[in-house]
């Protein structure tokens, strides 16, 4: 499914059978099983068995699976996306993309694997992940290149040093490419995912950074760690008195369009038709969310 | 399936198991020994032959050296070994022998 709650998409390495077998109960939205970089190069068979069986065998409890394949300029992304579509994946997240046809050339391989295993041709959505100063120009651009295209995401580690920059707490080296991303992911009608928090320990910055990305209009997050699930999930999750102001809004606009107007104020804020989206989506986030407890 | 050489596939940490493939001449030759070998020994080997019938092998001395893996990680474990030994890397049979 394109549009559902991705607030949290959980990093793993798809070699470690100690992580792979239980990790729903972390209960993150997406799981991203890692074929490419946290697993060694002569593992690489041994993943990506493991990954089929495990999509075979396992019962995730409908939380959302993708895999991250290894790049298509590598021996092994052919194979990844045969064994992944062939285990039922949801999405296959496409490394180190700058182009659409990054994007075009990953596809190609999903529908012939669709073909080959009897998978409904369309229904493998893709994720681009965008970690070079030329994907980010790019951005726009592959977010259109293909109706699977579900999100793009920003890889900070790899973005940062094709930048010739490191990464900072304050994250101002990634300020650019955050901004434009969002921008290409809102123009296209996708998703946005920020990249992954390095610093496990450290939770104030960490929760700073998820303010951070979620004021500049992110759908969520890379996480690496189960720790970093609630705080993000905390996050991302309406206020009750955003909630409030929600349901105002939604319940005085319906009102007064009845009496024919279009502009008006509630608790001093003016309201118009321009809103009601906004407001929408505060509700239908906090229902997602559990924390939801009116009557719309 | 033929093997043609020695693999080991898996790790010994917990939750996993590590296999051991060797080809030989005298159909299945299997040695188990798992941290719940009492409860679990039996299914461990019932896994991994049906795998190996699965995958056409016949002749081979296995070693399994588990740690609590699932039967989905032993299966993966032997089907990786098995590759590994018949030097097959790519075009494997997704769902059908395995």
């Amino acid at each position: 499914m394109k549009t559902r709650l991705r607030r949290t998409m959980m990093f793993l390495n798809a070699q470690r059978a100690s992580l792979v077998k239980d990790a729903y109960i972390y209960k993150p939205d997406s799981i991203i099983f890692d074929l490419e970089d946290a697993v060694a190069e002569n593992q690489k068979d041994s993943a990506r068995i493991a990954l089929y069986n495990a999509l075979k065998s396992i019962n995730y409890k409908g939380i959302e699976l993708v895999v991250r394949i290894n790049g298509l300029d590598t021996p092994h992304a052919k194979e990844d996306i045969r064994a992944a579509i062939a285990g039922g994946i949801h999405a296959v997240r496409v490394p180190k993309t700058e182009t659409p046809g990054d994007i075009y050339a990953a596809e190609k391989e999903i529908e012939k694997a669709e073909r080959e295993f009897g998978i409904e041709i369309g229904r493998t959505m893709i994720m681009g992940a965008i970690e070079s100063p030329l994907g980010v120009i790019n951005a726009f651009d592959i977010a259109k290149s293909s109706k699977r295209m579900m999100g793009i995401s920003i890889g900070a580690g790899d973005y940062t040093r094709t930048m010739q920059t490191t990464r900072s707490i304050e994250g101002i080296e990634l300020q650019g490419a955050r901004s434009q991303l969002v921008i290409a992911a809102r123009a296209a009608g996708i998703m946005c995912f920020d990249t992954v928090y390095t610093d496990i320990e450290n939770t104030e910055g960490f929760i700073n950074e998820v303010k951070l990305i979620k004021q500049l209009g992110f759908d969520g997050k890379s996480i690496i760690s189960p720790k970093q699930i609630p705080i993000v999930h905390s996050v991302f999750a309406p206020s009750q008195s955003e909630i409030r102001r929600a349901e105002k809004t939604i319940r005085a606009l319906k009102e007064h369009s009845q009496g024919g107007v279009g502009v008006f104020t509630v608790d001093g804020q003016m309201i118009d038709i321009a809103m009601l989206e906004g407001a929408n989506r505060t509700i239908a986030l906090a229902k997602a969310s559990g924390v939801y407890e009116g009557d719309l | 399936m033929i093997l043609t050489k020695s693999a080991i596939a898996g790790t010994l940490e917990s939750s996993d198991v590590q296999i051991t493939i060797e080809p030989n001449h005298n159909g299945i030759e299997l040695f188990i020994s798992s941290i719940v070998m009492g409860q679990y020994g039996k299914q461990i080997k019932d896994v991994v032959i049906k795998t190996l019938e699965k995958l056409g092998v016949e002749n081979a001395k296995i070693t399994v050296v588990d740690k609590g893996a699932l039967d989905c990680t032993i299966k993966a474990r032997v089907e990786c070994a098995v590759f590994r030994a018949a030097d097959i890397t790519e075009n494997l049979p997704w769902g059908e022998k395995l």
